[in-house]
């Protein structure tokens, strides 16, 4: 590419939940402004803007980061999954189907976050006990204090289901 | 955020030249740090050199049994990778304490380096701060400073450095390799970071356009008695108020060697050697422990608020060292 100067905008493609799109984004957009402010996908939150609560949480090729801190620019050619994209058509899910079993969430507004955070910590796979999975989403804040819910949601999606 | 310019480095000489023509523009990496102080104004870069693209992201075993770590791998990745682990179970365990999984997938190598003090004067941009505007004062001196430096401060800045991934790199005497216009170089890690001295703005020794390209480990790795500590406000996701990188070689019940650095006590990851002399050829005991806590803060100034972190470096090395040498990580 070749250099931007401060009043120019950037081309670059985007793979934003299986479709791909071709966008021109000043430099200084965040990931989560495109996300929510161009791209009409408001389920991605903005918390608190700093990298502090995990509201903002996406998977970029299929790893989990904070969008806010992460300029459009930057992820050009990657791949984005965002709460929008996590369900395969009607069917949720199995986190979404463990938050709703769970009651793992109050008010929802850091729920997408969680979700996406949870879907990134099953696939680094370092965790395996209750006490792992607290440690390894302690990026994401719940004002509402559902955090009990969401380890034993997240805990159901990682564990085979014992019968009932 | 102010407007600001964009290149997309190709090469290592690219970014370097990039720099060198422009002295206002910043490398980018990770940004975790770096777009967080844009949004607030603390730095404001005429433009991002972006260098996510380039070939820094390895991890190699080097002929003298050192290992050389890419500047652009990540805080996950490294903490995680078998080498690592397996080798030097000190640094795994300090990235591990830092951040959140988030953050740890975002930030780079180089990046954990060239954070800024999370001080809450150098952030609010409506107050004075020598680091940020250099002669305008500090306020955490007669402020709200309980999370400020003990060792090594100046009367223009009591900050603090906040990573922890930089105090197991100092235990284990790391080198830095630049690349800068004059060519290439490496920097002991001792000598990476400054104290504040009289030029608080300067963090690093780093020269104009100078990039991080690599972090190498030397051979000794202390992988059966390491311990990084870290003591904190909540158990995840904070910053240390004191932290203790701790790394011991046993040799028929007697120390043979010691390394020992303290993090959230100081402008840069604080390691000093008298200490660690203390420590070899004895065996290892509390009172021992206890005598090295206590030569560690022989010259520490608490400023009021943070008066607690002298005790706490006291009893924090004597835990450190008592876990090296059980070989675990922290309770």
């Amino acid at each position: 590419m070749l250099p931007v100067m401060g009043d120019e905008t950037c081309a670059i493609t985007l793979k934003v939940n299986g479709a791909t799109l071709r966008l021109q984004v000043a430099p200084w957009t965040t990931l989560l402004d495109l996300l929510r402010e161009r791209l009409g996908l408001t389920g991605t939150k903005k918390g608190c803007d700093h990298g502090q609560c995990g509201a903002c949480t996406v998977l970029v090729d299929g790893v989990r980061i904070n969008s806010c801190l992460s300029l459009a620019v930057m992820r050009d050619g990657a791949s984005v999954t965002t709460v929008e994209g996590l369900a395969e058509g009607e069917a949720l899910h199995p986190l979404q189907q463990a938050f709703i079993d769970h009651d793992a969430f109050q008010c929802g507004y850091c729920t997408p976050g969680q979700l996406c955070s949870a879907v990134g910590l099953l696939a680094e796979g370092h965790a395996s006990t209750d006490d792992q999975i607290r440690e390894l989403m302690s990026g994401n804040l719940c004002r509402c204090g559902a955090y009990p819910n969401i380890v034993a949601a997240i805990g159901q999606a990682m564990r085979p289901r014992r019968s009932a | 955020m102010n407007p600001f310019g964009y290149t997309r480095a190709g090469d290592v000489a690219e970014a370097v030249r990039t720099a060198a023509s422009d002295g206002a523009a910043q490398f980018i990496a990770g940004g975790t740090n770096l777009v967080d102080l844009m949004k607030e104004r603390i730095t404001a870069p005429s433009r991002l050199i972006d260098i996510t693209r380039l070939p820094l992201r390895a991890v190699e075993s080097l002929p003298d049994g050192g290992l050389k770590i890419g500047a652009l791998v990540s805080n996950h990745d490294l903490a995680y990778h078998p080498e690592v682990v397996a080798r030097y179970p000190l640094l795994s365990q300090a990235i591990l304490a830092g951040a959140s999984p988030q953050l740890r997938n975002m930030a780079s190598t180089g990046g954990n380096l060239l954070q800024r003090t999370r001080c809450y004067y150098f952030y609010d941009a409506a107050l004075p701060c020598n680091k940020r505007a250099p002669g305008s004062g500090c306020p955490a001196l007669a402020g709200v400073n309980r999370i400020h430096a003990i060792l090594g401060a100046s009367e223009q800045c009591i900050a603090v450095h906040p990573s922890d991934m930089c105090v197991a790199l100092a235990a284990l005497a790391a080198t830095v390799h630049v690349t800068g216009p004059a060519g290439s170089r490496t920097i002991e890690f001792a000598a990476f970071h400054r104290l504040p001295g009289d030029t608080p703005e300067r963090d690093t020794n780093l020269q104009p356009g100078e990039l991080v390209t690599a972090v190498e480990l030397p051979r000794q790795g202390f992988a059966a008695h390491a311990s990084y500590l870290k003591v904190r406000d909540r158990h995840s996701y904070a910053f240390a108020l004191v932290s203790v990188a701790a790394a011991l070689e046993l040799e028929d019940g007697k120390i043979a060697e010691a390394r020992l650095a303290l993090g959230g006590v100081a402008h840069k990851p604080w390691r000093d050697p008298t200490a660690e002399d203390l420590l070899r050829g004895r065996s290892p005991d509390d009172a021992l422990f206890a005598r090295v806590g206590e030569h560690l803060v022989r010259d520490a100034r608490g400023r009021g608020h943070n008066d607690f972190k002298i005790a706490l470096v006291r009893r924090a090395v004597v835990r450190a060292l008592q876990q090296a040498v059980a070989g675990g990580s922290q309770a």
